[in-house]
């Protein structure tokens, strides 16, 4: 994945993620929901390290996920509006989207829901002799039982899975006077956890897009090599938009002067802009580095908003189930019927 | 040929792992304590040991690889051992498995087949003899295999392992294993989601499944013997997808309906059938529906107080004996 697919990736997900919050907030679709602001380069890299045959699990914050694996925005955006035109036909919303063309073949919005499943994924990895299988969850689902029993098999059977926890629990402030690295789970540190069941375990930089990349380009090498599971902790900055109950947009719209020549006037978003922002860290390295400057970093950008507004033209065109549909998909084709 | 229930299971493990290399097992305890009914299960776990995944004790997360397995393309089998522990792994077989075809919209499909060795057997007590086919009743999405026989043992496992599209909870009992039938080796099974009308009748019409399937034929013998009673015999196969026609067309000739059923009284799978009859089949009763459960309570540890509990040929006969006004 070269600089400018990298870039573009990342703006996909903020981008949509925005129009997300904006169509929240007009009543475009009912129900809470959960955004990827701030994490976008995990889901990029892991996803850049992966193959078309693997698969991956996601969360109900699974929109990152989705996007860098490689899903239509516009068909993601109709189903969190419970559209026809969604990928699941309006079944699923925001929470549970799923593309099983991109191997992502069920995704929980119980915590630690999908751990369990995921390997059950590299149980068929395993089986057919191919590929590997990538659960993303929070930090909090390591407070579940599921999570616990699941790298207790992922670890029995040498899985070839790869457990990335994104750890977006806790402000870096906290973090700096030696508490938990989570708001709950009373472990010093969250890979003690899995060490403790012998899953090698590391920890990375969630504002670090190259530090992502090596991370996780390595690990998925070794995972193929026969190397077994892998679990990684990233620590990720919470977005202040991510603070309130509900998202929000402080600051307004994300600007990618902010990354040159302009500061935000909201003083919490400033600072994790400035500190923590990874997509504003990447593009100053980018442009101090003359690798992509302000011009292409702007082109980018306006491609990628281009594809938001079409997206969400899309999902706001696309039609509402027929009421009766609710009936459809109970049941697959060659099994039982009532 | 003539097999038991405990030998059906067996030959459905064996055939349907010969039969398809996307058959895997997690866990091979389905024979539960019976030493020589595991026996019988030694043969396919050695020829196929490679796809005998060794288990921790983690239902939770062996439900959910099961589920994972199914939905990238394998057929996993999950051994959850005795039927009660289906409640520790809940949140996978009813919150997932159950949920995924439906949420993805038809993307994917979930061919996990989940094995419970459920039932009253004595000496469970209240944490080892529980049924759940009735509470999963209420999860759609899942289909509840109960069968009462050799026949059905063997003929609704290897399709739940080699033909079904959609999650499978398989009831078994370990009262049922010594039971005998007749099958015909190569021959179709009786479709999925028909009764089996295990004995035909003209006085009143016995529905039945799991474990209350041979006590109802006993029932039914004892009411032809002593009472010169025609008893027909209805045996439900599966609990979702429910036969309620077979069972409609079978009191429309008897005119009375006992409903027998190892589940507790309320909301069970006997008061469903009671729904339909009342619902869809009042005007062929002559009697009122009579319903042979087990009551409202705890499974206790005591033999004696176990059997107060239990549906038993006699209290189904009784009841029998009731629609007619005897």
């Amino acid at each position: 994945m070269n600089v400018v697919e990298r870039v573009t990736a990342m703006l996909r997900i903020r981008r949509f993620e925005e129009q997300c919050i904006r169509l929240s907030k007009e009543g475009q679709f009912p129900g809470h929901y959960h955004v990827y602001i701030g994490q976008e380069p995990t889901a990029v890299a892991v996803c850049a390290a992966l193959a078309a045959e693997d698969f991956v699990y996601s969360t109900w914050r699974n929109h990152g996920h989705l996007l860098a694996r490689g899903a239509a925005a516009d068909r993601m955006m109709a189903e969190i509006l419970g559209k026809a035109g969604g990928y699941c036909g309006g079944r699923s919303g925001t929470l549970h989207l799923c593309v099983r063309e991109l191997g992502i073949p069920a995704t929980s919005a119980l915590v630690g829901g999908s751990l369990p499943m995921a390997t059950g994924g590299a149980l068929a990895c395993k089986r057919r002799g191919s590929g590997i299988t990538a659960a993303f969850f929070g930090d909090a689902a390591l407070e579940e039982g599921a999570a616990y029993e699941a790298m207790i098999i992922a670890a029995v059977w040498k899985l070839p899975i790869l457990l990335v926890c994104e750890n977006n629990s806790i402000p870096p402030q906290q973090r700096k006077r030696g508490q938990y690295t989570s708001s709950t789970l009373p472990a010093a540190r969250l890979v003690d956890v899995p060490r403790s069941l012998q899953l090698p375990s590391e920890v990375v930089d969630g504002a670090d897009a190259d530090a992502l990349s090596e991370c996780f380009d390595r690990l998925t090498g070794e995972i193929r090599s026969g190397g077994g599971p892998r679990f990684v902790e990233v620590r990720c900055t919470r977005w202040p938009g991510n603070f309130p109950l509900w998202p929000d947009l402080p600051g307004g719209e994300w600007r990618l002067a902010w990354a040159f020549d302009q500061q935000a006037e909201h003083a919490e978003l400033a600072a994790w802009l400035q500190e923590s922002d990874p997509i504003l860290l990447y593009l100053r390295k980018l442009a101090a580095a003359g690798t992509l400057d302000r011009a292409q970093a702007e082109a980018i950008d306006a491609r990628v908003r281009a594809e938001m507004s079409a997206a969400v033209q899309f999902a706001l065109d696309s039609p509402q189930p027929a009421p009766g549909d609710a009936f459809h998909h109970v049941w697959a084709q060659g099994g039982a019927a009532q | 040929m003539k097999i038991t229930f405990a030998e059906g299971l067996a030959k459905a493990i064996h055939e349907s792992l010969a039969a398809d290399p996307r058959v895997v097992m997690i866990g091979s305890g389905f024979m539960g304590l019976n030493m020589e009914a595991r026996q019988m299960l030694n043969p396919a776990l050695s020829e196929f040991a490679e796809r005998i995944m060794v288990t921790p004790v983690s239902e939770l997360a062996l439900a959910g690889a099961g589920i994972g397995a199914a939905s990238c393309g394998q057929r996993p089998i999950v051994d959850l051992s005795t039927g009660s522990f289906l409640f520790q792994a809940f949140a996978q077989v009813a919150n997932e498995a159950a949920n995924i075809h439906y949420m993805s919209g038809g993307q994917t499909s979930v061919p996990v087949t989940f094995y419970c060795l459920g039932g009253i057997r004595g000496a469970g007590a209240a944490q080892h003899s529980g049924r759940t086919q009735a509470m999963l009743g209420q999860v759609p999405g899942l289909q509840i295999l109960t069968p009462g026989g050799a026949d059905d043992a063997y003929g609704l496992l290897k399709w739940a392992l080699l033909e079904s599209q959609n999650p499978s909870v398989f009831i078994s009992h370990s009262l049922l294993f010594a039971e005998t039938a007749q099958i015909e080796p190569g021959a179709p099974m009786l479709a999925l989601g028909k009764a089996r009308i295990r004995r035909e009748g003209r006085d009143v019409s016995i529905i039945a499944s799991s474990i209350t399937v041979p006590r109802a034929m006993a029932a039914a013998r004892t009411l032809q013997r002593e009472h010169g009673i025609s008893a027909e015999v209805v045996d439900l196969r599966t609990i979702v997808p429910l036969d309620r026609e077979t069972v409609l067309q079978s009191v429309a000739r008897t005119g009375r309906a006992v409903i027998a059923d190892e589940c507790h009284r309320s909301y069970g799978v006997a008061a469903e059938i009671a729904a339909t009859l009342a619902e869809d089949g009042l005007e062929f009763l002559k009697a009122r529906v009579r319903r042979v459960t087990v009551p409202d309570v705890p499974i206790p540890f005591s033999p004696v107080m176990e059997a107060e509990l239990t549906v038993t040929a006699e209290k189904i006969a009784a009841a029998a004996l009731q629609t007619l006004g005897r």
